[in-house]
């Protein structure tokens, strides 16, 4: 009985799998991405969802089954995933995704990040070394992902190669075409103050010029508290703020008190694919995150 | 220089096969107004770089950056954010710490099962089982690093009163692939559930009576040795692992001897039902031998003497964890739940003597058979209900099964006894690194003893930010 089960789990094992790269993303916008690129040639995988926190996931067992078969891990990097990912990749016994080796590629590498700390120190929340992570929304880091990326992809599946960039540059130019778009349609959206619940909007804010005057979160990973909050409202007298901006993560209380309190509105942003219904890919995305943005600014 | 020009060629080779629609034309028009765009402002950032350069040579301090300008300060692409150190391990230290009000109870231990390492008192005792009120129960460092793209290594040094041991120490294999996992050194063994895990991840003050039972009240077992894992490249976790090594600790024992002293097998299963729900399921059986294992027993007329277990010790144990978090985002809201069950037969001889002369019934040493099984299982229930605060419930009961002690059941005391323990604890974390948490519990261990015991405990982690297991 034992015998047979195994024998019928090795020929599983065997069979020959009907994409050519089997890809483990660990966030929903990276998984969108290369399925851009690689199309019906890649079977991708997210690890997470839009309403999942990727800081806070856990090494479980379904993401070490998946990284096991994976030829390619995309991560966010800048440290995001760092309280489960390295425990996934280790515990995967798969040595194409380790770290350093072409099977394994990390988002952050590619473009300039924003929020370096100078100094260390946990007093100042949980900090990312190697800076603020979130960088999928600025539209023009994702291009840059996606070179690096395709380039990648090539080099681990070198048959489909010219598929893979092909394909890039398609969307490349998509992509320019829109960003030429979104930049026209959120011209209006330039120094208008927001407050954001965690700091997962630096890279939008930068791209449209949004500024940033408060977070809701007292330090980075900490939890929003009354005392905090009371501080803000406080400080809506000086420095107002026209809106409140949250992820579909992230709690939506703390939000909706400071918009009752303010009577500014509190702002879903999809943040990443699948964030809201309209948000399914890419596109879509920035699509939504825009039109919530100018309803909201209105 | 070329590159542009090369690329938007091959852009417009690329395109010119295909009908070129009007957004075609204006998506390849704005890549290469984009490009040209990037390429002036590169090249407008070099000179700029290149006149402070000139205007900074010579000076010997660094200018500082203005910290208030608008733009945020950025790290180049390509480049880690970390300084080059031929050796940058990351270094944790976990405080642990606790108030503990209980009883002064002498003779503390389980009853009707044999403790790891004596009991409370005299030689061979069990470390802190009877300490009261305010303590610093354990002070771990961790280094943890690659060594090189094949392998990693981690170091565990617990500081426990006056005395360091090295907890764990283990190199991991990185880059065999086909699934395979090896681990050699010093690890916390990868039967049950809660074994791999460290005292500072626990959901309990204390770890459930069933393991204490099993290892001792250091709540594990932790065996020298190798242990190679293999995961199976199905859609489902499949795991299965073996482990060769020492076996000097609890059950087993220490001895001079080439070869295994203990072994164990485990395999694993697990997945998700549907977004919310993660579970994990495991088998493993634990298999040490004993030469001269020392516990303290009391003979018929109550006097305590000492048995010597020369044998074998099988353990079976079941585990089973299920996890729930709405859309899987524990962050603000999870419930666990787990449950272990073993069951443990130890076969071969005991010889009771009389160590310290007290006159008990083996004044003249008895070597008789030793036959036992005993049982024992536990679950909890914990449910974060706020990012800072959760709770849980725990019972446990223990079995003293069949306990046939040969010639020497006319010598010394059999109990049988069912002991129980019911847990109760609220928890509070201002952030992922540090906890308080408050426990209550009713201890009905020993027998004829019902004991509220009462713990405060403080967990706090500095340093590296380590990834936790399932």
């Amino acid at each position: 009985m034992m015998k047979r089960l195994f024998s019928l789990l090795l020929m599983l094992a065997a069979l020959p799998a009907w994409a050519n790269l089997n890809v483990f993303a660990t966030v929903p916008e990276w998984a969108s991405l290369v399925r851009e690129i690689g199309g019906d040639k890649v079977k991708v995988y997210s690890a997470t969802n839009a309403f999942q926190d990727p800081h806070r996931i856990e090494a479980k067992p379904s993401l070490l089954a998946q990284a096991r078969q994976a030829n390619l891990l995309v991560a966010a990097g800048a440290d995001l995933e760092i309280g489960w990912l390295p425990l996934v990749i280790r515990d995967s016994g798969n040595s194409a995704i380790q770290a350093g080796r072409p099977g394994y590629f990390e988002a952050a590498n590619y473009v300039s990040r924003l929020e370096v700390p100078t100094v260390l120190d946990r007093a100042h929340g949980d900090v990312h070394a190697a800076g603020n992570p979130h960088i999928h929304l600025d539209p023009r880091n994702v291009l840059k992902v996606g070179e690096a990326l395709a380039a990648r992809m090539a080099e681990l599946d070198a048959p489909n190669a010219a598929a893979y960039q092909a394909a890039y540059k398609l969307f490349a130019g998509k992509w320019q075409a829109a960003i030429g778009r979104w930049e026209k349609e959120a011209a209006g959206l330039r120094g208008v103050p927001v407050l954001v619940h965690h700091s997962s909007f630096v890279y939008l804010s930068a791209w449209l010029g949004l500024k940033e005057v408060g977070m809701l979160e007292p330090k980075p990973g900490v939890e929003p508290s009354s005392g905090h909050l009371g501080s803000l409202l406080a400080r809506q007298q000086s420095a107002p703020a026209k809106m409140i901006l949250r992820t579909a993560y992230n709690q939506e209380g703390p939000s909706q008190w400071i918009a009752g309190k303010t009577g500014i509105p509190a702002v879903l942003l999809p943040y990443t694919v699948g964030g809201t219904n309209e948000a399914k890919d890419l596109f879509g995305l920035f699509d939504d995150t825009l039109q919530r943005l100018q309803k909201a600014v209105r | 220089m070329h590159k542009p020009f090369a690329m938007a060629a091959l852009l417009a080779a690329s395109c010119g096969a295909q009908a070129a629609t009007d957004s075609d034309l204006a998506a390849i028009r704005s890549q290469i107004d984009e490009m040209k765009k990037t390429y002036e402002q590169r090249i407008a950032s070099l000179e700029q770089k290149l006149a402070q350069a000139e205007s900074h040579k010579g000076e010997s301090k660094a200018v500082p950056v203005a910290t208030q300008s608008p733009a945020p300060e950025t790290v180049p692409a390509n480049r880690a954010g970390t300084p080059a150190s031929s050796f940058n391990p990351e270094v944790s230290l976990i405080l642990q710490g606790q108030y503990k009000d209980m009883k002064n109870g002498a003779g503390r231990g389980i009853t009707g099962f044999i403790p790891a390492g004596g009991h409370d008192h005299g030689s061979g005792a069990i470390e802190g089982i009877n300490k009261r009120g305010f303590s610093v129960d354990h002070t771990e460092l961790v280094f943890a690093a690659n060594i090189d793209p094949n392998w990693r290594g981690q170091a565990i040094i617990a500081a426990v009163d006056g005395k360091a041991e090295v907890e764990e120490a283990w190199f991991q294999s990185l880059g065999i692939g086909h699934g395979i996992g090896l681990k050699g050194g010093r690890f916390r063994s990868g039967i049950g559930y809660l074994n791999e895990q460290h005292p500072h991840t626990w959901d309990f003050a204390d770890a459930p009576l069933m393991y204490q039972a099993m290892f001792g009240t250091e709540g594990g077992y932790a065996q020298d040795g190798i242990q190679l894992k293999w995961l199976a490249p199905t859609p489902l976790f499949l795991e299965f692992g073996a482990e060769f090594g020492r076996g000097a600790n609890f059950p087993g024992s220490d001895r001079n001897k080439n070869g295994s002293g203990g072994g164990a097998v485990f395999a694993h299963l697990g997945g998700d039902v549907g977004e919310a729900n993660n579970w994990r399921a495991g088998l493993s059986y634990l298999k040490t031998s004993a030469r001269e294992r020392e516990s303290v027993f009391r003979d018929v007329g109550g006097l305590e003497a000492q048995g010597f277990f020369a044998g074998d010790s099988a353990t079976w144990l079941a585990d089973f964890v299920w996890k729930w978090a709405p859309n899987g985002n524990p962050k603000y809201q999870n419930f666990k739940f787990q449950s272990e069950y073993f069951v443990r037969r130890e076969d071969g001889n005991m010889t009771c003597k009389d160590e310290n002369a007290v006159g008990n019934a083996c004044a003249a040493e008895v070597t008789g058979t030793y036959r036992t099984r005993q049982s024992g299982w536990y679950a909890q229930g914990i449910y974060q209900f706020t990012p800072n605060w959760r709770a849980g419930l725990r019972y446990e009961q223990l079995d003293s099964g069949t306990r046939d002690f040969g010639i020497n059941a006319a010598n010394l005391a059999v109990d049988a006894y069912k002991p129980k323990k019911s847990t109760a604890m609220v928890d509070y974390s201002w952030s992922e690194f540090s906890r308080v948490r408050l426990q209550f519990a009713q201890d009905k261990s020993m027998q004829g003893v019902t004991e509220n015991q009462i713990t405060m405990q403080y967990i706090m982690s500095l340093g590296a930010h380590g990834a936790h297991k399932f």
